[in-house]
């Protein structure tokens, strides 16, 4: 009996009208946890009922308590008949029980129903007593933290990276039980929810079992994914970066990286070896799933491809031996791992030492459905369900899922080995279903990681010195890991443009974020490759069958596209890549999304060359080097908006450390040779390797077309799906934080693939546009991690649903900002050559260092800045904050007034008995005017993982919340738009509330991990469910932070506006 | 391709200013879409028509939502769905409470009922206000006047504390809960010339100075409880008035009365010879308005006898408005020499507030 859970219901606000006759409620409260339930006295005729219960005590294992939620419902009393529920609150108290986070949850929850949304509020303190427990062999993992954050916590530090965890659960739907035809929608929806609240808890203990097993403490870059698998049943799995973290003691010492990212690497303790003394690593597999019963299932791998720079490859010199010695190290430590994975995206400096390129695996499977009836036996109606434990019941069905996972991973496993990189870093999985169909993806970047990080004890002084030196270079991650003479595909490789010494490719794609100490030429930029391929209707094998065979043309296509898109902006390098691939009925959707910047290390792209297949056709000719023409403007247009002006580097340097430039490049292809637009190399066109677009049908002119279709965003603007944006870090403390949504009908008779292809393009087009439109008061601003999802939730239906956040930064101060790095680079660079003077052939690069801005560049941006915004919307902007500080003085007033009166007249206090005609009968005489105790504390939101001008200075615990809503009023409400917006909306607000009731002011790495829509017109219905997670924190703003000194949580508003009701 | 759906939501609620005041006015999506078109923010932004109507019923549909908070503003204050910084909430409040100073003259004095209602259709071809504005200006002026009606202590204080109004929107709202309690015509073409803000001015004085709550701490007894301190005129004191009738009824009272007047003002005032001539006149009328408060319809009419029996003969004689007010000065002040006449607070009570109420109604 190792903990206690004490919970208080304090008072209710808001509360719907449940008795017609009266217009008043008679409420009460039911707080369940496991198998107890309290209830709290009736508050008879009120909307804003006053409980004060005495607390609640649950005697509970810390197992119940990591797996369960408690559970409050608020009915309406009715004598005669059955009570009616007005709405209910899950709480999850993992964050209570883990001894940094969170002492005490207090606050307003909104209280949430299925199929009437938000209907009042609910004023709830949850407390929880642990008792240590020593148990070896407990089934609890208190104390473990997670993170969804996908980098080290800013105000930890990573003594040990263990490395990859996972697990899965699955169980029935109880959306596909026979007793869903029996029970109402409510009952079913929050079965549902309970479920996947329960399930959620039992897979977030599991795993913090393996990292306690692994000696770790945390788990960073936790990502928990459910999969609706229908009739077959709900799979809940989750990975995560097992880590030792410490607290830092002092984090005021610890700058935020959005700030000054070289000053962070200088500063952070992580650069130091660990001091902190930790038993060796025992690197037990992870998760052994020998023996995968594949036999019943019906699978299909598909052929995976490897991306990384194209072109073919020239002989060189041998990278030193320091990079044998760092292959053998790190693959000793880990070899012992199954999966040598890492869901991080940003890392301690030095631990990243080369980066390979992209990997990625796709399988398609058909689901199997569940005949299992003892299972349903038990989802009785009153009982809470227990999971089951499957081991013992049913043990095929998570070993399969198991083993399918483990073959993608083999797979993504060997492919990195291809690449000579033995970790894959940004790892992520993800799976699109469509009715038995299942793809499962795997994705990351293949790296070769500084072992320091990997194990403990630290390896010899000298030698991790030389390392550190050698690899701390900001171009040390471009270098190719893999061997130049047996290289894994053709590839064009130079000398680093950077150090002159290692080999790197001309193009490097990655899924990770930009290191915060590489150098980058100008901006960056969102790019997104788009495509959608028909598919026939078909079932089972032949549909799967079907699917596989496209997989590899999408693959390749989207490939391409981001390849000529890329070049067409005139950059080399792909940053957060991220490619989903979308199963519907009749079609399949790909979506690449990245960031692409130009990284000083690598070469310059070259540009596109268009070929025509018919060449002496005059007209033809002419409408050839008229595209010709469009396509170098567009380059040249580009190059000069993300500022890429890298410095001119004279052909001798370029020509001499290559001994034998050879130029022809060719695109990495997939088996087939059937795909439309070719790529040939062209020796025609200069030294530098130029893409060449064949143009041989319509087909190809269309791609073409719509290479150049992509508007860049209005001035002002820019985007990305990364973390920051490279180029800007003058950010302001402005950040809005937005979904968006929308759902498009196709029209069936023109469903050519062009059509579709284009219907696709304009959707994802027009939606940033709106973006663009939407958000045009913070100018300037950028849009970062931008991530779209596609989903086809039916025949004819594409569904595109955005999530990022805009943040603005000071355009006046980026002058002086971007030109410190340069400076640094500069300061570097010299220092380096001092060092390396014994490479005899490093000394060329001596010149290196140049400008990469020159001066000129000081007066585009002034000028740009003062033309950026259109006059009109300077002039309103002004406006309204004029207006805005006239209504904030007019509250001032309002509040001031309202003291005075209270103070000064009998005759308010008068009336108290009599009930007022508003629901609010106790604002009257509320002690203090309704806005001073009202404001509902500010909570950020963000899916990046720090609050730019603010500095993190407690992560409070995981938020995992999971919702179902539904509607047989859609038109009532608005129709599906109405729907959907109040219902994302009532989302963001209970995750604030959430967050709030923490002591928290912000939600980082927030996500919106599914959002599955489907609607029937016809009935009027329509039914939605929600998943979002992210890492409740407390942040100070760094103007604050001088003043106050300790970490103080924001005021909590609602707690202390309880404490002023209940005293009334 | 048709769109199905299509939505934003922000952490922070996008509020534009611009589309909740076409929302106000009442104006549909398509028609709001048209006017910023021609408003040119599709060639400031670059923007395509597409891009603006989604943004447009976007805004609506926020608009929507917030209208069921609106009606009760501390709840916007308080709910937790929409996160709105508190100097937007202020302006959210303050520009739905927001009225037409076309539409407050029509309905002005009205009883705030259904049949009001009705009339709203005219209302909104007469004075070119959307109808779907105009009802949502009826139901402000209905939803304050009941959640004030029944509560003491001051109107401004109650309906600031209840629908976190500015002060001055507070005031005018006061103003316009004060007309429809007490029913006072303005609608009569005479009075057409008078604004807005010219009653509003009128019943704040009155408020000050004739209602129960003006008398300060008033005496708690089981009558005075069914009373509205701000939004009933003190019955007591209007049937005192009656008393003031002596002024003119008493003839020696009356010309001592016009002698002491004349006297001051004599070599002061540019229409002397008309006041002198026209002060019985006067008098007569301004006491007998008085007197005749006790009855509901004279109170009613109130303005319209003020108008009737002062403003219009000062007019006719063009009484410069600096003649006016020496006049009234002198015609209250001259009361206190009266040795005969007792009723001296009344007096000033009485004219206290209807010399500055004629004041302000006196212009052209």
């Amino acid at each position: 009996m190792p903990g206690k859970l004490k919970v208080k219901i304090v008072a209710g606000r808001h509360l719907p009208v449940m008795d017609r006759a009266s217009d008043l409620t008679d409420a009460f409260v039911e707080v369940k946890f496991g198998n107890t339930t309290f209830k709290t006295d009736v508050y008879l005729k009120s909307l804003n009922p006053q409980w004060n219960s005495e607390w609640f005590k649950f005697e509970v294992d810390d197992e119940d308590l990591q797996d369960e939620p408690l559970q409050i419902t608020v009915l309406d009393h009715d004598t005669y008949s059955a009570n009616d529920a007005i709405g209910k609150v899950y709480i999850d108290i993992d964050p209570l029980l883990y001894s940094e986070a969170a002492t005490v949850i207090s606050g307003w929850f909104p209280i949430y129903d299925t199929i009437h949304g938000i209907r009042g509020e609910i004023n709830v303190v949850v407390k929880v007593d642990l008792f240590n427990d020593l148990n070896r062999f407990r089934q609890s993992s208190c104390g473990v933290k997670f993170f969804c954050t996908t980098s080290i916590p800013k105000c930890y530090r990573a003594v040990i990276i263990h490395g990859f965890v996972e697990e899965l659960v699955v169980n029935e739907d109880p959306e596909y039980q026979w007793i869903d035809r029996i029970r109402t929608p409510r009952a079913s929806n929050e079965a549902r929810q309970r479920l996947i609240s329960l399930m959620s808890g039992e897979l977030q203990r599991k795993i913090g079992l393996k990292v306690l097993e692994m000696r770790g403490n945390a788990v960073v870059g936790y990502l928990q994914c459910f999969d609706l698998e229908g009739e077959s049943g709900l799979v809940v799995r989750a990975i995560g970066t097992a880590c030792t973290l410490d607290k830092l003691s002092s984090p005021a010492a610890f700058l935020p990286a959005c700030n000054s990212p070289s000053k962070e690497m200088k500063e952070s303790p992580l650069v130091h070896p660990p001091s902190h003394g930790c038993r060796s690593t025992h690197n037990s597999p992870i998760h052994t799933a020998t023996g995968s019963r594949l036999t019943q299932n019906f699978s299909v791998s598909v052929p995976t491809l490897i991306y990384t720079g194209m072109g073919s490859g020239s002989a060189g010199k041998e990278g030193g031996p320091f990079k044998a010695l760092l292959r053998q190290q790190t693959q000793s430590a880990l070899e012992q791992r199954e999966f040598p994975f890492f869901t991080l995206t940003a890392f301690p400096p030095g631990f990243l030492v080369h980066v390979g390129g992209v990997v990625s695996a796709r399988s398609v499977k058909l689901l199997d459905r569940i005949h299992n009836p003892a299972f349903v036996g038990i989802m009785g109606n009153t009982r809470s369900y227990k999971l089951l434990d499957w081991n013992s019941f049913n043990s095929d069905e998570p070993e399969t899922r198991d083993a399918w996972w483990a073959e993608i991973r083999q797979e993504i496993k060997s492919h990195a080995k291809a690449l000579g990189c033995h970790a894959v870093v940004g790892y992520s999985e993800s799976t699109s279903i469509c009715e038995e169909v299942c793809i499962l993806s795997a994705s990351g970047t293949a790296a070769v990681l500084n072992p320091r990080f990997l194990q403990d004890g630290t390896v010899e002084g000298c030698l991790e010195q030389r390392l550190e030196e050698n690899l701390s270079t900001r171009c040390g991650f471009c270098h190719i890991p893999y061997d130049e003479l047996n290289m894994p595909f053709p590839a064009h490789l130079t000398y680093c443009y950077n150090c002159r010494k290692q080999k790197v490719p001309d193009v490097l794609f990655t899924t990770i974020d930009l290191p915060t100490d590489a150098t980058v030429i100008g901006k960056g930029c969102l790019i997104q490759a788009r495509l959608c391929r028909l598919k026939k209707k078909a079932q089972a094998e032949a549909n799967a069958t079907a699917i596989s065979n496209l997989l590899p043309f999408m693959e390749y296509e989207v490939h391409t596209q981001l390849m000529n898109k890329l070049k067409l902006k005139g950059m080399n390098a792909l940053f957060g890549l991220r490619i989903q691939i979308t199963v519907g009925e009749n079609m399949l959707m790909g979506l690449a999304s990245a960031t692409g910047v130009y990284l000083a290390a690598l070469p310059t792209p070259g540009g596109i060359q268009i070929a025509g297949k018919t060449p002496n056709d005059g007209s033809y000719e002419q409408h050839i080097s008229h595209m010709q023409k469009k396509i170098n403007d567009t380059i040249a247009k580009n190059k000069e908006l993300y500022e890429i002006n890298p410095p001119e580097i004279s052909e001798e340097i370029i020509g001499s450390p290559i001994p034998e430039p050879r130029q022809r490049s060719r695109l990495l292809r997939s088996q087939s040779e059937s795909s439309d637009e070719v790529t040939e190399l062209d020796l025609s066109h200069g030294k530098k390797d130029a893409f060449v677009l064949e143009i041989d049908d319509t087909d190809a002119m269309e791609d073409v077309h719509s290479l150049l279709t992509d508007v860049p965003p209005p001035s002002g603007f820019y985007s990305c799906n990364t973390e920051i944006m490279p180029g800007i870090n003058n950010w302001t403390s402005e950040i809005q934080m937005f979904t968006s949504v929308r759902v498009i009908r196709l029209s069936s008779l023109n469903l050519t693939n062009q059509a579709l292809n284009k219907n696709f393009n304009d959707l994802c087009e027009n939606l940033l546009k709106s973006l663009y439109f939407k958000l045009r008061s913070m100018i300037p601003c950028c849009l970062c991690h931008v991530n779209f999802t596609v989903s086809l939730p039916e025949d004819e239906l594409i569904q595109v649903t955005v999530t990022a956040v805009a943040i603005t930064f000071d355009k006046n101060q980026a002058l002086q900002t971007t030109k410190t790095p340069v400076e640094k680079s500069l300061q570097r660079a010299s220092t380096d050559n001092e060092e390396l003077l014994q490479f005899p052939l490093e000394l060329c690069s001596d010149s290196l260092p140049s400008h990469p801005f020159p001066p000129v560049k000081e007066h585009l941006e002034s000028a740009s800045s003062n033309s950026g915004i259109p006059a009109a919307q300077r002039a309103t902007s002004v406006d309204y904050s004029s207006f805005a500080d006239r209504c904030s003085s007019w509250i001032e007033l309002i509040k001031l007034k309202a003291q005075t009166i209270r103070r000064g007249s009998i005759k308010t206090t008068v009336t108290v008995e009599k009930a007022s005609p508003v629901g609010d009968g106790n604002f009257r005489n509320r002690s203090a005017p309704p806005c001073a105790n009202s404001t509902v504390g500010v909570v950020k939101m963000t899916p990046l993982s720090f609050i730019p001008g603010a500095k993190i200075t407690k992560y409070l615990g995981i938020i995992n919340m999971f919702f179902i809503r539904e509607t047989t009023s859609l038109r009532e409400e608005g129709g599906v738009s109405g729907f959907l917006h109040a219902f994302i909306a009532e989302v963001f607000a209970m995750v604030r509330a959430h967050v709030a009731a923490l002591g928290g002011n912000a939600v980082v790495s927030y996500i919106m991990k599914q959002c599955v829509f489907m609607e029937n017109p016809n009935k009027n219905q329509a039914q939605c469910l929600i998943n979002v997670s992210g890492d409740a924190v407390v942040f100070v703003r760094e103007s604050d932070l001088e003043v106050v000194s300790s970490q103080q949580p924001t005021t909590n508003c609602q707690s202390s506006c309880t404490e002023g009701e209940v005293t009334t | 391709m048709t769109s199905e759906l299509d939505i934003f939501v922000g952490n922070t609620t996008l509020i534009d200013e611009d589309v909740y005041r076409l929302w106000l006015d009442g104006y549909s999506v398509t028609d709001a879409v048209a006017l910023r078109v021609r408003s040119g923010i599709l060639e400031q932004t670059g923007a395509t028509a597409a891009v603006l109507q989604s943004d447009t019923m976007d805004h609506y549909r926020t608009f929507h939502m917030l209208e069921r908070l609106l009606h009760a503003p501390p709840k916007l204050l308080h709910q937790l769905i929409f996160q709105i910084p508190p100097s937007r909430q202020a302006l959210l409040i303050e520009r739905y409470y927001a009225f037409d100073e076309a539409f407050v003259r029509e309905v002005l004095g009205k009883k705030l009922s259904k049949g009001t209602k009705k009339d709203l259709d005219d209302i909104s071809t007469k004075t070119g206000i959307t109808l779907k504005s105009c009802r949502r200006q009826f139901d402000n002026f209905k939803r304050v006047f009941k959640v004030v009606e029944e509560m003491r202590g001051s109107l401004v204080d109650n309906i600031q504390q209840h629908f976190l109004l500015s002060d001055r929107l507070a005031r005018d709202y006061a103003a316009i809960v004060f007309f429809a309690n007490n029913r006072f015509e303005t609608g009569k073409k005479k009075l057409q010339y008078l604004s807005f803000g010219d009653f509003a001015f009128c019943a704040e004085l009155m408020i000050q100075n004739w209602t129960l709550g003006a008398v300060g701490e008033a005496p708690i007894d089981l009558d005075s409880q069914m009373d509205d301190m701000d939004m009933d005129l003190d019955k007591e004191f209007l049937q005192d008035l009656k008393e003031l009738k002596v002024l003119v009824a008493d003839k020696d009272l009356l010309d001592l009365h016009k002698s002491l007047v004349c006297t001051a003002l004599r070599g002061k005032l540019g229409v002397f010879s008309e006041m002198e001539a026209n002060f019985k006149n006067l008098s007569r009328g301004l006491v007998n308005v008085a007197a005749k408060l006790t009855h509901n319809k004279d109170v009613r009419d109130l303005f319209v006898d003020l108008v009737e029996k002062f403003v219009e003969p000062c007019r006719s004689d063009h009484w410069p408005l600096s003649d006016v007010r020496f006049f009234l000065n002198q015609y209250s002040a001259s009361v206190h020499s009266l040795d005969g006449f007792r009723h001296q607070a009344l007096w000033d009570r009485y004219m206290g507030t209807l010399r500055g109420c004629l004041l302000r109604l006196y212009h052209d």
